[in-house]
């Protein structure tokens, strides 16, 4: 950002100069920034740990690791990966930046709130790491912290636990500072009707993060006093009930992949009709399917336990239900598809990304019946097609949503363009690579390979090792993409307003946006954001 | 941004609420001392559901804020109710 | 910021959804409550009859009457009555301090019996008496700390109101405070009646 010739919005206007300028921020893309920086970083990191495990499981025996720091390596790319990637990538980040330009807002309803959640994101992350470092050795319980075991290791749970409440303290003030934005900084002409999608899903995102977090909190805090007191809140000698410990674990977690899932769905549905060059089909049933699989994620969090020796009435009911959640998930997909049909499509990097999410998002999905199903699952349980299935929709759903995000919208706030021909390389090993990485763990699950075990029968090899050379695909691909994002943004082609031709409010203001986004006056909206009669895109 | 403001709760309305919830404690606190098997409990959820509902519209001004403020309320129990609800579906019938 | 932005009721609303979430934190040991009382009624009775009901129910007034003075105090401060505001902050704030010996007191005595989560002597009593005071310490203990943290928060106001950084004009800051100290009330209305009053 040396040159001083080009525009450079809100990267030079703050009220403090320097690094300050960003440590106290409390400009919504700046934290978004920060944001984006801190969970990649985490992100690299947590892929580090996957490659390693897929690498110790290319050949049976011990490869690379034994098998306590095996078990260590899981846990922590578990806890990487789900509390400092996925639960923060889309609405912390892209949330935080694009959540008031939406809406025409200049910044969120409490922005020192957001920047103290960055903070306690930071915490959080720093205790995280520390605890893989620190004196009993890196946890090794699983990221799910199941009790008994979790209160009788001697390994750090503690502190990752201590380390994970921090970043759902985080989440949740992300979460209140949302729903109280969109209800009362709405600009003028921005009914609920004209919101785009990708507010919706912030929103419906956001009481989720709000509603549910909490439990989650107060589950991590049981396990951290349990250790202490040694109680026996959860030992059945003493009159608690480890299923309990699941009960309320599951409540927050389920609930949690739609934090992780919801805001990836609003990107895509940003990213299709702009490249459609069409009104998303369907506004309204998108927009209320939103809050449908918010509040149905929160009816069936015990789909995750049939194995685990609940009632049977439990089973059925939340088998049942488990499958209500399909409803809303497909109006989606139907109505992207619909959105597509006689669009005039342009396969730019963002719209490659979206497509990918949906055909990966349906293959998960799909998973998803087969696991909520209580029969099938009793056999599928704890194999590699769980992991297989949750890497579909988390990875192929929210990771490519999230890498969608950055290619539809890092020009808008960089103010320049990566090279499509490098980002539709990268796109591709990412897709090819993720595939056969993941369809190859579905298979060996099928098969009856279980999962987080150190070691595996002969017949296992072949798919292990497909699974493990997919595995290297995908890091070139992720490799090559991030790489040519960096350089994008640091010396591409400078872009104008509106490269793509999108119709929502961002797209009307300089790239990249100023400080307090709109200048002297406050916005006014006349039409929706899907509505690209009269926008015309720029050449970059 | 001009706001519209509540109007001040007389310290009356304050102190006749504080009279109720005191009674109230009172009642539920005899209430106990009555053996009524399982019934115990469900009248001391409703004698603290009422007492809270006191707190909530009075002393927390719930009545004064905008319907907005009262339909989240409602989300919010609604889903403290399946919470606590779903999970007695295992419990009970293990 | 440049532009002064103030939105009152955006604050409250801010601040309810955080009650929300610490109704659902709260929440969570309910829940196990709930489910050990299914299990184990009779063991929950007879452990309720271990905890001093003289000391739950002066409590249980100290912190209903403190609700009051704090809700009299966004009263005041709204009628510009600067004095009486700050008089009742402080009041609630004593009050607070008196919760707190209170029990301090009611948990020394307990502890002194040999009860308190990990005790070998607790775990004698049988699984449900050992639920049972597991969970009463850890809920107690849990609302502690907000009543501190309430206490504090009040106190902090209280400062500011003197320096007249509160006003009558803006008071968003005690109403919040003011608001988060009642839920501290009523979570403690929902945990006196179920661990002191079982029969």
């Amino acid at each position: 950002m040396s040159e001083t010739t080009t525009y450079t919005g809100f990267w030079q206007e703050s009220p403090r100069p320097g690094i300050l300028g960003w440590l106290l921020t409390t400009d919504h893309k700046r934290i978004g920034i920060l944001y984006l920086g801190s969970l990649i970083s985490m992100f690299i990191v947590g892929a580090c740990l996957g490659l390693a495990i897929r690498l110790e499981l290319i050949a049976p025996g011990r490869t690379i690791m034994d098998a306590q720091t095996y078990n260590a390596t899981f846990t922590v790319h578990g806890v990487i990966m789900i509390f400092m990637f996925l639960i923060p990538s889309i609405p912390a980040a892209f949330g935080n930046l694009l959540l008031p330009i939406h809406i025409g807002a200049r910044d969120v309803s409490f922005p020192k709130l957001n920047l103290l959640s960055w903070y306690c994101y930071i915490i959080g992350a720093v205790l995280a790491v520390a605890s893989i470092f620190g004196g009993g050795g890196a946890p090794d319980t699983g990221w799910t912290f199941y009790v008994p075991f979790s209160t009788q290791t001697s390994t750090n749970v503690s502190l990752a636990a201590f380390a994970a409440f921090m970043l759902g303290f985080s989440s949740i003030l992300t979460g209140i500072n949302f729903v109280t934005t969109v209800h009362r900084l709405r600009c003028e002409g921005m009914t609920w009707g004209r919101l785009p999608l990708f507010i919706w899903t912030l929103y419906a995102t956001a009481w989720i993060q709000v509603l549910a977090t909490p439990m989650i909190g107060i589950t991590l805090v049981l396990i951290i006093l349990e250790r202490t007191f040694g109680a026996g809140l959860f030992d059945a000698a003493r009159g608690g009930d480890p299923i309990l410990y699941q009960h309320l674990f599951w409540i927050y977690s389920h609930p949690a992949v739609y934090i992780m899932i919801l805001p990836g769905m609003g990107v895509i549905s940003e990213v299709i009709p702009t490249f459609a060059r069409k009104p998303l089909f369907g506004y309204w049933a998108m927009a209320l399917s939103s809050l449908a699989i918010a509040f149905a994620g929160s009816l069936v969090w015990a789909h995750h336990m049939y194995a685990s020796g609940m009632s049977d009435l439990a089973i059925l009911v939340f088998s049942f239900l488990t499958f209500i959640v399909a409803i809303p998930s497909a109006i989606k997909v139907f109505n992207w598809v619909s959105t597509l049909y006689k669009g005039s499509i342009e396969l730019a990097p963002p719209m490659l990304y979206a497509l990918a999410f949906i055909f990966n998002f349906a293959i998960g999905g799909l998973g998803g019946l087969a696991l909520g199903a209580a029969a099938s699952d009793i056999h599928l349980h704890d194999t590699y097609f769980v992991v297989g299935h949750f890497h579909y929709v988390m990875f192929g759903g929210g990771g490519f949503a999230l890498f969608a995000a950055m290619h539809y919208w890092l020009p808008k706030f960089t103010g320049r363009m990566y090279n499509h021909k490098v980002a539709v390389i990268g796109w591709a090993l990412l897709f090819v690579g993720f595939n056969i990485t993941y369809m190859a763990m579905q298979a060996v699950g099928i098969q009856g390979m279980p999962r987080r075990y150190y070691d595996y029968v002969p017949e296992f090899t072949t798919l292990n090792q497909v699974s493990t050379v997919g595995s290297w695909v995908m890091a070139l691909g992720l490799i090559i993409m991030f790489a040519n994002l960096w350089r994008g943004m640091r010396s591409g082609r400078p872009i104008g307003l509106n490269p793509w031709g999108a119709a929502t409010l961002e797209w009307s203001i300089p790239s990249p946006p100023p400080l307090e986004n709109f200048g002297e006056e406050d916005p006014v909206v006349t039409r929706g954001p899907y509505e690209f009669k009269g926008v015309v895109a720029d050449e970059y | 941004m001009t706001e519209h403001k509540h109007e001040p709760v007389p310290y009356r309305t304050f102190i006749q609420i504080w009279l109720a919830l005191l009674v109230l404690t009172g009642v539920t606190i005899a209430v106990s001392r009555v053996n009524l098997g399982a019934l115990n409990v469900w009248v001391a959820l409703a004698v603290a559901s009422v007492k809270s509902s006191l707190v909530i519209f009075y002393f927390m001004h719930l009545r004064q804020e905008s319907r907005l403020f009262k339909i989240c309320l409602l989300v919010m129990l609604v889903i403290l109710a399946i919470f606590i609800g779903m999970t007695f579906i295992d419990v009970l019938y293990r | 910021m440049s532009i002064e932005h103030r939105d009152d009721t955006g604050d409250r609303f801010g601040m309810w959804l955080f009650l929300y979430t610490e109704v659902i934190l709260f929440s969570g040991l309910f829940i196990l409550y709930a489910m050990a009382l299914a299990k184990f009624p009779q063991q929950y009775a007879e452990a309720s009859h271990k905890l001093n009901i003289y000391f739950g129910s002066i409590n249980t007034i100290v912190l209903l009457t403190s609700s009051l003075t704090i809700a009299l105090a966004v009263s005041a401060i709204q009628m510009g009555r600067v004095k009486h505001c700050l008089n009742l902050c402080w009041v609630t704030v004593a009050l607070a301090i008196l919760f707190l010996v209170n029990k301090y007191f009611e948990w020394s005595a307990e502890i002194s019996h040999g009860i308190y989560p990990g005790s070998e002597q607790l775990a004698e009593m049988g699984e449900g008496v050992t639920s049972f005071f597991n969970l009463y310490y850890f809920t107690a203990g849990l609302h502690g700390l907000h009543v501190l943290i309430g206490a504090s928060l009040i106190g902090v106001v209280a400062v500011l109101t003197a320096k007249g950084k509160v006003t009558s004009d803006r008071y968003t800051l005690l109403e919040n405070s003011a608001l988060y100290w009642h839920l501290v009330d009523l979570v403690w209305i929902f945990l006196f009646p179920l661990y002191y009053l079982i029969l």
